[in-house]
């Protein structure tokens, strides 16, 4: 069965696991989440919880979200995500869903949106090699020739040039749940996850569970 | 105190001696071969320290069939069993890097007595 759970990044650190091996981590606030809404084929095609994660202040809230909220008869979050699942009647509007659903050994997806690098160069962003320093050189950071000439006569769609970096959305597959902490809702991953710290996290089953 | 800090706390030693760069110290570390799991002892001179919560290491040298020797020990590993200081040394920096450079008599250190 899918599931999944909303964190946020709290930050990185090391821990010694079965008094042995000093492995890095990062550690992720991953719940309490609540289920707002449930999603039926029936009714909308598909089956999927939704569930929200986070506090916020009421008045910040809009009226049609609060009005959502209100109907679930929930305390309004600030993050709102939908995980498919195989049967809905497993959930109930109203219940949290903690950070123990995970176990130690478990792989997961997590998804977040990695920190904004800005308008970057093609060295910067596609690491291309740019040209020499020095020794009269005039070509230092560019991308050089993008093409032939007559034929095709055009640049190829997709030709990797400078733009936006970072600050989009990424997914780390196979990440494994070092350590499950549920009383503070605590999950602790091996090796680092998208974005900076208090990003918010998507955290779901391995889609490609390799090797297990 | 966040919680980064409190898991470090956590996963911290509580038995680890207070230690110095120039002191001679005996590790006694655990090592799995196989199935087995026997001591380890390393002696030499501390000749650094890294500090850092759970992730503090300490440097140890000694000269082997004089060839030098170093180990890098997490100081809050539970492989180690113990740590036992035998001596202290008078030293004037906290990295004794210069130990590397030097063999013999010259890489004697002078000891500290306390009174």
């Amino acid at each position: 069965m899918a599931k999944g759970l909303i964190g946020r990044k709290l930050g990185m650190t090391q821990v010694f696991v079965g008094g042995e091996e000093l492995i890095p981590v990062t550690v992720v606030q991953a719940g309490p989440c609540t289920v707002v809404q449930k999603k039926t084929q029936e009714k909308d095609g598909y089956d999927a919880i939704q569930v929200g994660f986070g506090e916020v202040k009421p008045h910040r809230v809009n009226k049609p979200r609060m009005g959502h909220f209100r109907k679930a008869d929930v305390a309004p979050t600030r993050v709102l995500r939908e995980f498919r699942v195989d049967n809905v009647e497993e959930y109930e509007i109203g219940q949290e869903l903690k950070a123990d659903i995970f176990q130690p050994g478990d792989l997961v997806d997590v998804t977040g949106t990695s920190k904004g690098k800005g308008y970057q160069g093609v060295m910067k962003r596609h690491g291309f090699s740019g040209g020499r320093a020095t020794h009269g050189s005039m070509f230092h950071r560019g991308p050089g020739a993008i093409g032939a000439k007559v034929a095709p006569g055009r640049v190829f769609k997709g030709k990797k040039f400078p733009g936006q970096m970072g600050n989009r959305k990424v997914t780390v597959q196979n990440l494994q749940v070092v350590e499950v902490d549920a009383e503070r809702n605590l999950i602790l991953l091996r090796g680092a996850v998208p974005g900076g710290k208090n990003g918010t996290l998507v955290l779901r089953d391995a889609v490609k569970a390799a090797g297990q | 105190m966040n919680i980064i800090d409190q898991l470090d706390r956590e996963q911290m030693r509580m038995d680890v001696p207070y230690l110095r760069s120039g002191d001679k110290v005996r590790v006694h570390y655990r090592i799995k071969e196989g199935e087995k799991v026997r001591t380890q002892v390393f002696e030499g001179v501390l000749i650094a320290q890294r500090r850092g919560g759970a992730g503090a290491t300490i440097t140890v040298r000694k000269v082997s069939f004089g060839v030098g020797v170093e180990r890098i020990f997490p100081l809050h590993s539970p492989r180690i069993e113990r740590i036992e200081i035998t001596s202290h040394s008078k030293v004037r920096r906290s990295k004794l890097y210069y130990l590397r450079g030097l063999r013999g008599k010259a890489a004697r250190l002078k000891e500290r007595r306390f009174s």
